[in-house]
């Protein structure tokens, strides 16, 4: 049997629509979790956060959420709170700082007259210049073009050059998975349009997620009316967690 | 400030009271070094020709092999996942200063170390394929490539492109543990190891515990083997370790005194640190025992007129010295970076355990191999001189011609 060109062409054009209509038929019966995933565009965010000490009350909070949402384990932190006691003159060259357990229990109470006394959060700063990303001998820890420093444990070393280069104290070894590990921004959460965890169960609203390409976002309208500064500035890590009344003392 | 976690003072943060590089990482650049040190003492009679010294030259070159080959086992064992190191030659972070440790190692070890002894001992490997039997000859035969061409032409080119191959090799030398120190110096996160001295520091001090070591393997070996001492040769490597070592000395006080005069953010915490935990292991014997005495030992025989006996035992107690002083100094780079917190606002301890993968025994086994591998070595392609071999009696002493 002889199928004329005419025939072929058009069996070819039913093909080409057929086939991509079946394959997001399957996708659909597949699991509705592609579709919001589809949806997310790198290329459309880059991400920030915002942290204003004068809110945090050092309750633990996002210490504990995170530990939780993010299965880390005891006695590792992606997350954790310090807080700092800094004596009035001539003490207040060496101030007295404190993070019993990364404050996942919060702080015990303490008082000392004339000290001036605030909490500080820490995470990973999400480097846009990032030293670890930089010493990763295998490039296991990237930068993504939404702005986050994140690590693919199934290509880590675990040669710990990168716990080294961070000067924050961010990293850590997983214990039993022998690969690094750190906070990932809860990429899991924020590429589906929530926001992290430790944002999500601050008390205060010390913690806010800030996505710098979103012209609506309200962090440009926080940065433009506050004084904010990063940890460790003379690093020059390009550091996107941005602080609002960051005192002197801190490191 | 109170005592809140076992071995930690005043504020860590909280990931940082794990140390992450142990006692492994510290014989990383002292194996390194010493065999970039002994390698380059083995270029000192063939490219400057100081010919004294050629009694130590093969002896020299199949040191730098032996620990050359124990080189990566510390990294290996330090390693989450050792499984996956290969990673690091099939997708090399290029921006990454540990990346191209592979590519380092094997360029010296194939090309320079591995080549260069090949070239220097084909005429051997000939003859004792030759004159052996058996098992021993199929080896000998093997290490030959099956290049057994002893004209004198061959020889001649054999002679020639050692000779160049030495030549590559120093810069090699140098690279290789420039490169170590790099890895170091290049953290701009930790103030106890960012300077832009550590590669150099690296350099010399690998060159001191280099010749350190060959010395010492000489003598001990001369004296196994119950042959004279070549004095004029022990002197010459005396020497050059004392210049070697002037040089290395200058340059850590060189860095301290920065660091003192500067006192910029980190002085005050790595300052106390110097003062209380690295006090014995930096103060007591990297800089006393192991740097100002051989210094002054070495100084002593160089200036005074000493009895031969008298020199031999000041150079054994000067070597043993820079040995244990060199690996102080790699302890001090290495655990010191780590016991003080980036806050600047504390310290933590390190707990050296014995029996485990990262522990002490781990660490003395690592120390003990490369001896037994160049005493494999030394019974394979014996380093002495033919003469020395026949009356030593060695493997195949009598058979050479």
């Amino acid at each position: 049997m002889s199928t004329t060109r005419r025939e072929l062409l058009s069996q070819i054009t039913k093909l080409l629509i057929v086939t991509p209509a079946a394959a997001a038929f399957l996708d659909r019966l597949g699991g509705a979790e592609t579709e919001p995933a589809s949806k997310y565009l790198m290329a459309d965010h880059y991400w920030a956060m915002v942290i204003d000490i004068d809110k945090c009350i050092g309750c633990g909070n996002c210490v504990r959420g995170c530990a939780e949402e993010n299965g880390v384990p005891r006695g590792y932190f992606r997350t954790w709170v310090e807080r700092y006691e800094v004596g009035a003159w001539p003490a207040s060259e060496h101030p007295e700082v404190d993070s019993p357990d990364g404050a996942f229990d919060g702080f015990p109470e303490k008082t000392r007259p004339g000290a001036k006394c605030f909490f500080v959060p820490k995470l990973c700063n999400q480097c846009e210049h990032s030293p670890c990303v930089q010493v990763c001998p295998v490039g296991a820890t990237f930068e993504t073009p939404d702005g986050l420093v994140l690590v693919d444990q199934t290509y880590c070393l675990g040669c710990r050059y990168c716990v080294q280069a961070c000067p924050y104290g961010c990293r850590y070894i997983l214990p039993d998975k022998q690969v690094v590990d750190k906070c990932s921004l809860c990429y899991h959460r924020i590429s589906k349009g929530l926001t992290t965890a430790c944002c999500e169960v601050c008390p205060t609203g010390a913690r806010t997620l800030a996505d710098l390409k979103n012209p609506k976002d309200p962090v440009h309208e926080f940065l433009r009316t506050n004084s904010v500064q990063v940890l460790k500035p003379h690093m020059a890590t390009g550091a996107k967690v941005y602080y609002k009344s960051l005192d002197q003392s801190v490191r | 400030m109170a005592l809140l976690i076992p071995g930690v003072e005043g504020f860590m943060y909280p990931n940082e009271v794990e140390l992450q590089w142990s006692i492994l990482i510290v014989l990383y650049p002292f194996i390194t070094g010493l065999v970039a040190g002994a390698f380059i003492l083995a270029s000192l009679e063939r490219v400057f020709n100081v010919v004294a010294v050629k009694p130590t030259y093969r002896l020299a070159l199949l040191t730098a092999l032996a620990f050359m080959l124990v080189a990566p086992l510390p990294l290996q064992l330090h390693l989450g996942h050792p499984e996956r190191s290969f990673e690091m030659f099939t997708t090399p972070h290029r921006s990454s200063a540990m990346a191209m440790f592979g590519f380092v190692y094997l360029w010296y070890l194939m090309v320079v170390l591995v080549l260069e002894i090949w070239l220097d001992y084909r005429k051997d490997i000939v003859l004792m394929a030759q004159s052996s039997k058996g098992l021993v000859r199929v080896l000998y035969r093997i290490l030959s490539l099956g290049s057994s061409n002893l004209s004198e032409r061959s020889l001649r080119i054999d002679e020639r492109v050692g000779y160049i191959i030495t030549v590559i090799g120093i810069p090699s030398a140098f690279l290789l543990h420039g490169y170590v120190g790099f890895i170091f110096g290049s953290v701009k996160a930790n103030p106890w190891w960012s300077t832009p001295l550590m590669p150099v520091v690296f350099l010399f001090s690998a060159m001191v515990s280099g010749i350190a070591l060959v010395m010492l393997i000489y003598m001990a070996s001369t004296k196994i083997r119950r042959q004279p001492l070549d004095m004029r040769c022990l002197d010459t490597i005396a020497r050059y370790l004392f210049y070697a070592f002037l040089i290395d000395f200058s340059l850590e006080m060189l860095d301290l005194i920065h660091r003192m005069y500067e006192a910029g953010e980190s002085f005050q915490s790595l300052d106390f640190m110097v003062h209380t935990q690295l006090w014995i292991s930096h103060v007591m014997v990297q800089i006393v025992a192991g740097t100002v005495i051989p210094l002054l030992l070495l100084a002593a025989t160089q200036l005074l007129r000493l009895s031969d006996l008298r020199r031999r035992r000041i150079y054994a107690l000067a070597g043993i010295l820079t040995l244990v002083g060199i690996f102080a100094m790699r302890w001090n780079v290495v655990i010191g970076g780590q016991l003080f917190s980036k806050s600047f606002l504390g310290y933590t301890t390190y707990k050296l355990a014995f029996v485990t993968r990262e522990g002490l025994l781990a660490a003395i086994l690592l120390m003990i191999l490369p001896f037994a591998i160049l005493w494999g070595l030394a019974k394979l392609l014996p380093p002495w001189a033919p003469g020395e071999v026949r009356s030593a009696g060695g493997l195949h002493g009598g058979e050479m011609g």
